[in-house]
């Protein structure tokens, strides 16, 4: 599903200071991967690079078959729009729109009707345990319950891959544990491939692989499940 | 200075500098409209001050004027008060404005007799090679700027006219005179047989005998002169010009105080959407333990110093503005009330202080509800996401706007104030005020009733509107202001403008009109001129029109008296009458027709009766009607010419209206009137020329205030284009978020794009509204008190239609450049930000 070759990622100087060079990572299709590794050692940037935010200084990002390098914006654009979705730290939820129209946002965004929407986001509202928040406005949602609306838009328009960064930096830990548990279990029944960018060993410990990201590339590392 | 105090102050000037576009925006705009304020306030003072500086230097050491008709009174009078044992000396004069072939202009020419002018109004003395000249009658003495513009020297010849003939003087030499005024003087007994004036006088200087009271002196001369023949303290003329431009000169004065209120408004947007972004900053200050007043305190000092160097730039720019303007549209901006004045500008430290502290309270007054606002706010409800909206809390109250709004309709009809619409101005703010307080409340409602569009892009963008309006419509309140003015003044203009088209219309219907001269003019036509232009080739019909200029009630400015050859039984039908018109009297009695700014001011309606100095006597007239009247400010009364003529034995005549014969051609009668006068000595004009200059008058009279206008739409305009932009910025994570999730770069302009025309059509809608009721208190209330025009409400419908499209657009690719700079960046750093 994805496929990581020679990747290479400074960040731009003067002078530039180099991320990981070298680096290469497979993830089959509904596997979830998680990458560990310090504050500032680029996790968020290997996301980005298979998002198609960034681009690489060497090396390929082919995400669900499709070569990103080769791109444009628009194409990358659209591309994240049909096969990404994304779970933020910070949750960005839009502050203006209900729970439901928050999360109908990639379907509205891919054109699907609001007819054929409604059935799904109800399905993803009711599997992230907000059945009944469906009309309230995001101020009147805790942390986790905003992460858990940020887990259900990542997953309604059915992505081949979901991306996570740093999915429980903003929570407690207990809301930490129940929202990486809603997590796997989501993806998992949805058979979407997720890549979970973390420094929590505790979140990292739900992903059925993980790897620790060190400037010469990806390597395996031992949780504690 | 204590620590928190230091770290608040650091953090408004990091505000300062994250917002220095729009600070700075918002900076200008309280310059415009101080350097408008003060700019014409000082070409109106200066105007004024030559003017008064000129009539001081004329008048001598004279402490009494007594001033008669345009035409003049007995000279006998003069008589009376040289033998009054309180006067010291006495100095008939006799005054004309001398037509001068080829000229448009007139000369102003005063007959004095130097051996009594000596005595009172030495300025008003020749200088010449002998004194000897100033008692010759073919002599004249020229004032510099006269010298100037005539292109004369001593030694040369003049030649005025005086009735159709010409009289000629020779240039004796030079007078002195105020800066700018055109003047001659000649011997009196000269002028008075000249102009047809002999046995009148224009007007004596009086000096009072020292330790006399001028005031008992006034009283007695008062109680001997003949109706229409007034006496004053010099000063009180100046006065009484200074009062018939205060009008005019208030007006504009307001509409310069728009502008200055167009920019608090800019302020306050300024300072609202800076305390949403600092909400955070300033919740975690007060946290720290800031006080509330201290914080209320640096918000409002922040507006002040907007206001303080706004203020400083605008004196400066306002005094550069006032050179020019002086030089483009004259003393009088325009309105021709001191055509001819050159005054030099001259500085008031009182003024400049005025409008500087207008500045300084203008900006101050915008970032008050801002400043109070961030003060009250709850720190804990502050420092979490999404809690910017409450910053508009206060506005959710429909209270005070509704409040204001009844106010401006409990005193929008009531009288003016010393002539002003004082009344008027007041219910025009606080509709303003009124409506801006509604203004979320507004938008909200009428953004429930858009329609939901198909589009996600431009579902996204109502959503985002609907569920904030406060911050959008924060950046609307400045446009609204200004689409308000505009439109307002465009509608009141395009009415004024129709009107007075129609009005012209009706007040010629002849094929042809004919101009000898003015009331005070030496150019008019004598009964024979009269007996040969109704006979003349291709004349089928003529009416001829006599202008006089009389004092109808001391202190008041003149009236002029038009005795027309008006049918009494038909005059319904030639008059442009308003309002009901009185069943015209049989029989001997006399009739006139007032017009509106004569029946505002003497109380005269259809069929009460009045009272006009004809001939030295006070003649009743029957009110038969009143009429609109745009071409004299201080009232009118048309009388008919036979009743006049049998009044006052004067036949003359300075009008002629003349209807062809069938087949004859306007340009063969006009050439055949030449021929007979000589070339100049009259006027001839087609009514559509006539209409043409009047319009052309119109619209130069009006040109200051489009200038006004377009000033406040451009601060209106610039405002909310800095507030798409401050807003835009503020929401670089949302477009961050959208960006990730799969909406271009182009989508995300769309929504911003949408945004701002939903934003803008909502701020057009409510501007043409208000625009629309404002006008109806200008036209009705504002011109009626102001100037006494009644007129006739017309929308220019495609007028509107093209500065709402304009505004529109203009708005609409505002949000889209706001938009393009919001998402240029990363969309990967924009998330990264704090939410």
């Amino acid at each position: 599903m994805i496929r990581l070759s020679g990747l290479a990622r400074a960040f731009p100087g003067p002078p530039p200071r180099p991320l990981f060079s070298g680096l290469d990572l497979s993830v089959a299709p509904g596997e979830i991967v998680a990458i560990l590794g310090e504050s500032g050692s680029g996790k968020s940037t290997l996301l980005n690079l298979i998002a198609g935010l960034d681009r690489p200084d060497a090396g390929s990002v082919v995400v669900d078959g499709a070569e990103l390098s080769v791109l444009d914006d628009d194409a990358r654009t659209r591309f994240r729009r049909e096969r990404l979705g994304f779970v933020f730290q910070a949750f960005h939820v839009l502050p203006y729109l209900p729970v439901a129209r928050n999360v109908a946002l990639p379907l509205a965004l891919n054109g699907v009707p609001d007819a054929a929407g409604d059935a799904r986001v109800a399905s993803l509202l009711d599997a992230v345990g907000l059945g009944d928040r469906a009309a309230s406005m995001p101020r009147e949602l805790s942390g986790g319950e905003l992460q858990r609306v940020a887990i259900a838009r990542a997953l309604v328009h059915a992505p081949a891959v979901v991306l996570a960064d740093e999915p429980t930096g903003n929570l407690d830990p207990r809301t930490a544990a129940s929202i990486v548990a809603l997590l796997r279990d989501t993806l998992k029944a949805r058979g979407a491939t997720g890549v979970l960018a973390t420094h929590s060993h505790a979140a990292a410990a739900i992903a059925d692989r993980v790897l620790v990201l060190a400037p010469d590339g990806l390597s395996p590392a031992a949780v504690h499940r | 200075m204590s620590a928190s105090g230091d770290v608040a102050r650091a953090v408004m000037r990091g505000a300062f500098g994250a917002n220095r576009g729009r600070t700075a925006l918002a900076t200008l705009a309280i310059a415009l409209g101080v350097g408008l304020g003060y700019a014409i306030q000082t070409v109106n003072r200066s105007a004024i001050a030559e003017f008064t500086s000129g009539m001081a230097t004329l008048s001598g050491s004279a402490d009494l004027v007594v001033r008669g008709p345009a035409d003049g009174f007995d000279e006998a009078v003069y008589a009376r008060i040289a033998l009054d044992a309180s006067v010291a000396a006495a100095s008939p004069v006799v005054e004309v404005d001398a037509r001068l072939p080829g000229r448009d202009e007139a000369l102003r020419l005063v007959g004095v007799d130097a051996l009594r002018a000596g005595a009172v109004t030495p300025a008003l003395l020749g200088r010449g090679d002998s004194a000897l000249d100033l008692l010759r009658p073919d002599r004249v003495f020229l004032s510099p700027a006269a010298l100037v513009w005539l292109g004369l020297a001593a030694g040369d010849e003049l030649a005025v006219q005086a009735g159709t003939s010409l009289a000629t003087f020779m240039v004796g030499g030079t007078l002195e005179a105020p800066v700018g005024l055109r003047l001659g003087v000649v011997d009196i007994a000269a002028a008075q047989e000249a102009f047809g004036r002999l046995g009148r006088l224009s007007r004596i200087d009086v000096r009072i005998t020292p330790g006399a009271s001028v005031d008992a002196a006034r009283a007695a001369i008062a109680g001997a002169l003949p109706a229409g023949v007034t006496v004053e303290r010099p000063g009180e003329t100046a006065d009484m010009a200074a009062r018939m431009t205060r009008a005019y000169r208030v007006n504009l004065d307001v509409l310069a105080l728009v502008a200055l209120f167009t920019g608090s408004l800019l302020v306050f947007s300024t300072q609202a959407l800076s305390v949403v972004r600092r909400r955070a900053q300033m919740a975690l200050l007060r946290t720290l333990g800031l006080p509330r007043r201290r914080l209320a305190g640096l918000l409002l000092g922040e507006g002040a110093l907007i206001g303080a160097v706004g203020a400083a730039l605008g004196l400066v720019g306002g005094h550069a503005l006032a050179t020019v303007l002086l030089s483009v549209f004259g003393a009088d901006l325009g309105a021709g009330f001191f055509r001819g004045a050159a005054p030099a500008l001259d500085f008031s430290p009182a003024s400049a202080l005025v409008f500087a502290a207008l500045g300084i309270a203008a900006a101050a007054g915008g970032a008050w509800l801002p400043a109070i606002e961030a003060a009250r706010a709850s720190p804990a409800a502050a420092l979490k996401a999404g809690d910017d909206e409450s910053v508009f809390g206060r506005l959710a109250s429909p209270r005070p706007g509704l409040s204001c709004l009844v106010a401006a309709l409990a005193i929008v009809a009531l009288p003016p104030v010393g002539g002003l619409p004082v009344f008027g101005y007041a219910a025009i703010a606080l509709m303003l005020i009124g409506t801006l307080l509604l203004l979320p409340r507004i938008a909200r409602a009428i953004l429930a009733r858009v329609p939901q569009p198909r589009s996600t892009v431009a579902v996204l963008a109502l959503d985002s509107l609907r569920a904030a309006p406060g911050q959008a419509t924060v950046s609307l309140a400045a446009i609204v202001a200004a689409v308000a003015l505009a439109v307002s003044m465009a509608i009141m203009v395009a009415s004024f403008r129709e009107s007075l088209s129609s009005w012209l219309d009706r007040m010629l219907p002849a094929d042809l009109y004919l101009r000898s001269g003015g009331a005070s003019s030496t150019g008019w036509l004598a009964p024979e001129d009269q007996r040969a232009i109704a006979t003349l080739p291709g004349v089928r019909r003529a009416e001829f029109l006599r202008v006089l200029r009389v004092t109808a009630s001391e202190g008041d400015p003149p009236v002029v008296i038009l005795a027309r050859d008006v049918d009494r039984a038909s005059a319904a039908d030639r008059l442009p009458l308003v309002g009901d018109a009185a069943p015209v009297p049989v029989g001997d009695a006399e009739v006139a027709w007032v017009s509106e700014a004569y029946a505002d001011r003497y109380g005269a309606t259809p069929g009460t009766s009045i009272e006009l100095p004809i001939a030295g006597r006070a003649v009743t007239f029957a009110v038969a009607g009143v009429w609109r009247d745009y071409a004299r400010q201080s009232g009118a009364v048309i009388v008919e010419r036979g009743a006049y003529a049998r009044l006052s034995g004067d036949e003359r005549a300075n009008d002629a209206a003349l209807w062809l014969a069938p087949g004859a051609s306007a340009g063969s009668v006009r050439e055949t009137i030449e021929r007979r006068f000589g070339p100049g000595r009259v006027t001839v004009a087609s009514p559509g020329e006539i209409r043409a200059v009047s319009l052309a008058v119109f619209d130069r009279t009006f040109a200051v205030t489009y200038v006004l206008e377009a000033v406040a739409v451009a601060i209106g305009l610039v405002g909310l284009s800095a507030s798409f932009g401050a807003l835009a910025l503020a929401r670089r994570r949302e477009f961050g978020v959208l960006r990730h999730l799969g909406m271009t770069r182009r989508q995300v302009g769309a929504m911003l794009a949408a945004e701002g025309g939903i934003v803008s059509a909502v701020g057009l809608a409510v501007g043409l509204a208000l625009g629309g009721a404002i006008s109806v208190i200008l036209v009705h209330v504002v011109n009626r008190q102001s100037f006494h025009w009644s007129m006739d409400l017309r929308f220019p419908v495609a007028q509107l239609a093209a500065l709402s499209a304009a505004l529109l657009a203009l708005a609409t690719v505002t949000a889209l450049a706001s938009a393009r700079r919001a998402t240029a960046g990363d969309a990967v750093l924009a998330v990264k930000e704090d939410w």
